[in-house]
């Protein structure tokens, strides 16, 4: 077959009704256009709430759960061995908080190729005391120099040097904790642990994750601060968190080490399901409002289509008559189809491109995300891709069904009827 | 080859089904040799238009053979059935059927670019060539749409042309023309079979038309008369 001949009268017809061809690829461009800068804009809506969640949140936490024996008595017993044993009123075993072997479990992950690094953490609730009133929060002891590699910490610090909680007896309270009982930075600030010791802490620095419930009752301070506040020895630790080099194998990864340390695993995913629920949702909606765009597109190429076959009957009949075969015919409706969808396709690229850029320049302040300046775009080429694969799809399909009418048309019935 | 015959037909029958069965074409048996300037004549619905277009092979419902250049061409696909269209078959209809879309020089060469045998160049010059003939080189550049009905029927000859067919075949190919221009036309038919030797097989009402060809096949209700 002849493409060079078939393309050239295909250009030829399409220059004969050049407005409509126009107009149908505009709603090409339009669809793509909506497409890209739609799915652009929510995914970098998505990638910004799962940072806001991911950057905070390690892919494996090992930690010890509090929860009842496993083993009970009973089952010790040889008489009742056989029989189906009801326990009631079990109370949580008391196995403490505290990683045993701590030091060991870091240095063995740390060797591990799988892991890019390894922060403890003493995780323990307190009281703030401000004046006469009590109010309950948390402290996390924290290896600063491990957490701001994992979690880039000095970023939620919005007052103050993450570097100072390396002197003694020093904290960094939530913005919500800190306006609650009117602190600023410098100030002392009274604790009570939960086994009853009194500590004073000096205020190096205010955070603000964006969550108010974390920033109204978290608070930081480093590792040794917190082992002096509970009473503890130094390799007191009840957290080991784990960044990986690869998180979708964090799964996986939290079951081998809950088999191996026998102790308690979460990997991110479960962690933070919900997340992801509405990540899925809203690339649902994108994809469905794109795809029904360019079927809208699709059903304006098939009208024109159409519309140009009635037109050209008679140029179709004399081809037919002189050598054109059906085949011939059909691939010089497909192609102007296939040149409406790329044109329209591409120009939709640029449009969404531009689109998403204006988008990307927005301003978009808000409190509850310091690091956000203006509206999150991601500019994934594979958006591109589909969006483009997608236009051409289409319109090749809306392209065939008059252009297999085409093919299908008797030049006798056209040249008797006259 | 043993005999010369272009075009062949042997016991062609053909129904209308539409709106009752009804049989057009009875039995018709002829052929054409090399170099003959034909023409069919009849009363209108006669069959004489639906021969032509079964011999021209874009018809190809029917009972019988048919042979172009003692090949049957009964059965064949519509791609092989386009390329002997294009090959060896050149048409001129009533009305001219001129690609709107072309120029006169690109629509003469449509065909032959079809064919690919020669490159563009060649074809071009080609087509020139012909248009020469038929006097119509000044308006090689020109649109359709801005000649003659006269003038376009030269095109559609030289469309016809372009490929050497084996065999030109009109449907009324003055049927829409004056006087003038119906005797132009002849005068071009009748220099093609005098000076090229070129095949001619033509449908007409026209008797004065068919009377000054070599012979005259002559049709009533389906079946050859003479």
């Amino acid at each position: 077959m002849n493409f060079k001949l078939i393309l050239n009268i295909a250009l030829h017809l399409l220059q004969a009704r050049l407005k409509q061809t126009v107009v149908a690829a505009v709603g090409v461009t339009f669809g793509i256009a909506m497409f890209i800068s739609l799915v652009s804009f929510m995914n970098g809506l998505n990638d910004l709430l799962d940072g806001l969640m991911l950057n905070r949140t390690p892919h494996v936490l090992l930690y010890n759960e509090i929860k009842p024996s496993a083993n009970q008595p009973i089952l010790l017993s040889e008489s009742y061995k056989d029989n189906a044993n009801f326990i009631r009123s079990v109370k949580p075993k008391d196995i403490g908080k505290s990683i045993y072997n701590s030091k060991s479990i870091i240095s063995y992950l740390k060797k591990d190729p799988r892991i890019l690094d390894v922060a403890p953490k003493i995780s323990t609730p307190v009281f703030f005391n401000s004046g006469t009133i009590e109010i309950s929060g948390l402290i996390n002891g924290i290896d600063i120099r491990a957490e701001e590699k994992l979690f880039k910490f000095s970023d939620y610090i919005i007052e103050g040097n993450i570097a100072d909680l390396s002197q003694n007896n020093s904290i960094i309270i939530g913005k919500g904790l800190a306006d609650k009982m009117l602190l600023i930075k410098g100030d002392i600030i009274k604790i009570t642990s939960s086994k009853g010791n009194l500590a004073s802490l000096k205020i190096v620095g205010i955070s603000q994750i964006g969550i108010a419930e974390i920033d109204n009752t978290m608070s930081y301070t480093s590792l040794t601060t917190a082992q002096k506040i509970l009473g503890e020895p130094t390799n007191y630790i009840t957290d080991i968190q784990i960044k990986l080099y690869d998180m979708t194998t964090a799964p996986a990864v939290a079951k081998e080490f809950h088999n191996k340390f026998n102790l308690d695993t979460i990997d991110y995913r479960t962690a933070n399901s919900q997340f992801e629920t509405g990540s899925t949702i809203r690339n649902i909606i994108s994809y469905a409002v794109g795809v029904v765009l360019l079927i809208v597109a699709g059903f304006g190429i098939y009208n024109i289509l159409n519309m140009m076959i009635y037109e050209k009957m008679d140029s179709i009949a004399i081809l037919k008559a002189t050598g054109f075969s059906g085949n011939d015919v059909k691939w010089i409706f497909v192609s102007l189809a296939i040149i409406i969808g790329l044109a329209g396709g591409l120009f939709g690229l640029l449009f969404g491109y531009i689109f998403s850029s204006i988008i990307d320049i927005i301003p978009f302040e808000t409190a509850s995300l310091p690091t956000v300046k203006t509206y999150p775009i991601n500019y994934n080429p594979l958006y591109y891709i589909i969006g483009i694969t997608f236009a051409l799809f289409t319109t090749t399909i809306a392209g065939l069904f008059p252009a297999l009418k085409a093919s299908k048309i008797d030049p006798v019935e056209i040249i008797r009827g006259k | 080859m043993e005999n010369n015959k272009v075009l062949e037909a042997v016991g062609l029958s053909k129904y209308f089904y539409d709106p009752v069965k009804f049989q057009v074409l009875k039995e018709i048996s002829m052929s054409i040799n090399h170099g003959e300037f034909v023409s069919i004549v009849g009363k209108s619905g006669c069959g004489k238009s639906t021969l032509l277009y079964l011999l021209s092979t874009m018809d190809t419902d029917y009972d019988g053979e048919i042979f172009i250049h003692n090949e049957l061409v009964t059965g064949k696909t519509d791609k092989e059935l386009a390329l002997i269209r294009n090959e060896k078959i050149g048409f001129v209809f009533q009305f001219h059927y001129l690609l709107a879309e072309y120029n006169v020089l690109k629509n003469v060469m449509l065909p032959g670019m079809k064919l690919g045998k020669f490159t563009n160049q060649e074809l071009e010059h080609r087509a020139m060539e012909h248009l020469k003939t038929l006097d119509m080189q000044d308006q090689a550049l020109k649109m359709p749409n801005q000649l003659s009905g006269g003038q376009k029927q030269r095109v559609a000859i030289a469309r016809a042309l372009i490929n050497d067919p084996l065999i030109i075949m009109g449907d009324e190919p003055t049927g829409n023309l004056d006087k003038k221009n119906s005797d132009l036309v002849f005068d071009i038919f009748k220099k093609l079979t005098q000076e090229k030797n070129q095949t001619l097989l033509v449908v007409t009402h026209d008797t004065d038309f068919a009377e000054r060809t070599n012979r005259i096949i002559t049709m009533e209700d389906g079946s050859i008369i003479s």
